[in-house]
């Protein structure tokens, strides 16, 4: 008698790995003296409490969607890029003047706007791909490093055009993402088109990998390099195109940012952290195109739900994060639970 | 040994159903949780109460989002409110995307003016003003134009001109350092001032500059100190809020090492003695405030009396205590206060006009 099948232990695993997050943060915020029934409803309104708050939830998601694309993608041929980060925010400063400069008709300035952000972030990935390829030079050094050099001539791109200032001007609308239509739809949230985006770059990612040649050829050459080779694939071609393919979906979520959420760039004293989490957004969703919009909500749920905890909890920041952080960390250790439950399972099979 | 592992996963399946009800209990108690508060906030809508939201370097940045909450809770206190809604209250950013978000929140918890800490907030003040018409916004270190918006600017160049007198007349090294955070106009008003002072005293004083770029990254503050203090550099005057703090550990564990050793820091935006100390000693020699506490206070109080400024832009400087020097405490002998005293003259009587840009050499 089976009565656990995979499909439940499939669907149990992620269900209970957040429960526990949670039992454990609740701890946390026991021993801290804060409630964490107040503490958890104020994370649930954060998240679900009305139209605005799910817009704004939606809103943080986009960029996750992408960043997660990204990493997944140059996983799948077995290269970790680290550099989301970094094609992330060229992406966005490539988009925002795009947006900013040029005066053209919506059909072919937002479409513009999203491809520059995408050329960019691709240019941003083909560097260390190249390197991989032609000198072996390990990828997640040179992304690693990239993101510090995209970070410092962005600022200083943005103190250039913006003549000794520390912002660009707003886009146009015409290259805008905001609407008005969701915006309204959504209690004025700054919800805009981008999920769109986002969901229509996962069909792309699945197309790319499931349905074309060179797909095949990406996901063989992560399997085994050697073996690749010998069958007669070019491997080096391959790691460059994955690495641009990722820049691309990156830079895209930099979009997001540029042409949705903020609607300009200011210069930045730090990462944005949406690329390393990317990281473990795709992890989470085992690189899959389905399993990152997973790991996106997941995580864009939780970060954007946790602002509402010191609104209305009045819980520290701080702690917010422990919380937050305890969560992912029981979602990214499922393998436990699930060899749990298996057993579990087979207990049961043996009676 | 089979059995309790049996357990154990039994125990753990039954956690999870008492959670999974609790949570299902949890949705009723959102919505009655969610309404109460509104229902209050309706019946007492005739009260006056204020927030503020923080900018990325958080509300114990030591600097001026914590002055600004000063501002707000003496504010607050002054008048026996309580913190929360209905009183006084803030709200931290931790990253740029929470701004509006934190906005919003408060504007929805019907608070009736909402500061808005740090030039980063600009647009996101610009855009939450135009949807939550009926509360008054204020906007400290940047400006926006709408008639429900007040801007807060500072006369930083004033301040670091006293900063940079004080530098210049205190040195024995002839060797001065600016540790800026971001390179923003803010941040170069500081320099600019700072410059001019140091330059008004010993104008062959070649001041050793360096922005870090990030006001929460103490580390870099501390290596750019280290670097400093290791070439001569005896005053080192900040201005890069939650990074200078790295300046301030640095000086420490050399006063810390050497009890003769000749280092000082001077603090900015609050009175930051308390950082500098050292056992007995302190290292902080002033710290020049940017009493954006006085500025919150002074809108807070127009707009509870119904004379909210919108649309304005208040500039604070010297005149007004918008900006000062903070008590040495004996770390600066009198005859040396005296001559500060004078310049501060000098530029309240108008006879100095203090630059607001550095002049680019090179």
């Amino acid at each position: 008698m089976n009565i656990m099948s995979n499909k439940m232990i499939n669907i149990l695993v992620p269900v209970i790995s957040i429960i526990l997050g949670l039992l454990v943060g609740a701890v946390v915020m026991l021993i801290s003296d804060y409630n964490p029934v107040t503490g958890y409803i104020a994370l649930w309104n954060g998240i679900f409490g009305d139209s605005y708050v799910i817009g704004e939830t939606i809103r943080q998601i986009s960029p996750y969607i992408l960043a997660g694309l990204a990493v997944a993608f140059a996983f799948r041929t077995g290269l970790f890029n680290i550099g989301v980060e970094g094609q992330l925010i060229v992406g966005w400063f490539a988009a925002a003047y795009v947006g900013m400069a040029f005066e053209l008709p919506k059909i072919i300035h937002l479409p513009l706007a999203l491809l520059a952000a995408a050329v960019a972030g691709a240019l941003w990935g083909l560097i260390p791909g190249i390197l991989k390829a032609t000198l072996k030079v390990h990828e997640v050094i040179v992304t690693i490093m990239m993101n510090y050099i995209a970070l410092h001539v962005v600022n200083a791109l943005i103190k250039t055009i913006s003549g000794g200032g520390f912002k660009t001007d707003r886009i146009h609308e015409t290259a805008s993402l905001r609407s008005e239509f969701l915006s309204n739809l959504t209690d004025y949230s700054t919800l805009h088109y981008g999920i769109f985006v986002a969901l229509a770059m996962v069909v792309v990612m699945w197309f790319i990998l499931e349905k074309t040649k060179s797909g095949y050829e990406l996901k063989s050459v992560g399997f085994n390099e050697n073996a690749s080779q010998y069958a007669g694939m070019n491997v080096n071609k391959n790691i460059i195109l994955a690495m641009v393919i990722s820049g691309a979906f990156a830079g895209l979520g930099g979009a997001m940012e540029a042409l949705g959420t903020f609607g300009n760039m200011s210069s930045m004293g730090g990462f944005t952290g949406i690329g390393f989490d990317g990281i473990a957004v795709a992890l989470l969703g085992a690189n899959t195109p389905l399993g990152v919009i997973f790991g996106a909500t997941l995580f864009g749920s939780l970060k954007y739900g946790a602002n509402n905890m010191p609104n209305a909890a009045g819980i520290p920041v701080e702690i917010v994060s422990i919380i937050i952080a305890l969560v992912i960390f029981f979602v990214a250790c499922g393998y436990i639970i699930r060899v749990g439950l298996i057993r579990l399972r087979n207990k049961k099979e043996a009676k | 040994m089979k059995k309790r592992k049996f357990g154990l996963a039994m125990s753990l399946v039954l956690a999870a159903g008492t959670m999974l009800a609790a949570c299902g209990s949890n949705d009723k108690d959102n919505n009655d949780a969610g309404e109460k508060p509104a229902a209050g906030n309706d019946t007492e809508k005739s009260e006056f109460s204020i927030a503020m939201v923080t900018d990325v370097g958080g509300v114990d940045d030591k600097s001026f989002n914590q002055s600004a909450w000063k501002g707000v809770k003496e504010f607050g206190e002054e008048q026996g409110w309580a913190k929360g809604t209905g009183g006084f209250d803030y709200l931290q950013s931790t990253d740029p995307a929470d701004y509006t978000t934190n906005l919003n929140n408060l504007a929805r918890r019907d608070f009736n003016l909402i500061f808005g800490v740090g030039f980063l907030m600009e647009d996101a003040i610009a855009d939450i003003a135009a949807q939550q018409k009926d509360t008054e916004f204020a906007i400290i270190d940047g400006e926006v134009d709408a008639p429900n918006v007040t801007s807060i600017l500072f006369k930083e160049q004033e301040g670091g001109y006293l900063a940079g007198v004080a530098a210049a007349l205190m040195t024995k090294s002839d060797k001065i350092g600016f540790i800026g955070g971001m390179d923003i106009p803010v941040i170069e008003r500081f320099e600019a001032g700072f410059l001019a002072g140091v330059a008004a005293v010993k104008p062959e004083i070649k001041v050793d500059t360096k922005y870090t770029g990030a006001f929460d990254k103490a580390e870099l503050g501390k290596a750019e100190a280290s670097r400093m203090y290791s070439s001569g550099v005896d005053i080192i005057f900040h201005a890069a809020g939650g990074t200078g703090n790295g300046v301030f550990s640095e000086a420490k564990e050399r006063k810390q090492a050497d009890k003769d050793a000749y280092v000082w820091v001077i603090g900015v935006d609050s009175d930051q003695y308390d950082e500098g100390k050292v056992g007995d000693d302190n290292i902080t020699l002033t710290s020049m405030l940017k009493r954006v506490d006085v500025a919150v206070k002074d809108i807070a109080q127009q707009s509870m009396d119904g004379k909210f400024p919108g649309g304005e832009t208040k500039v604070y400087g010297l005149h007004d205590n918008g900006v000062s020097l903070a008590d040495s405490r004996g770390a600066i002998p009198q005859d040396v206060l005296d001559q500060i005293d004078e310049y501060a003259q000098k530029i309240a009587d108008g006879e100095v006009e203090v630059p607001e840009f550095v002049e680019k050499k090179k």
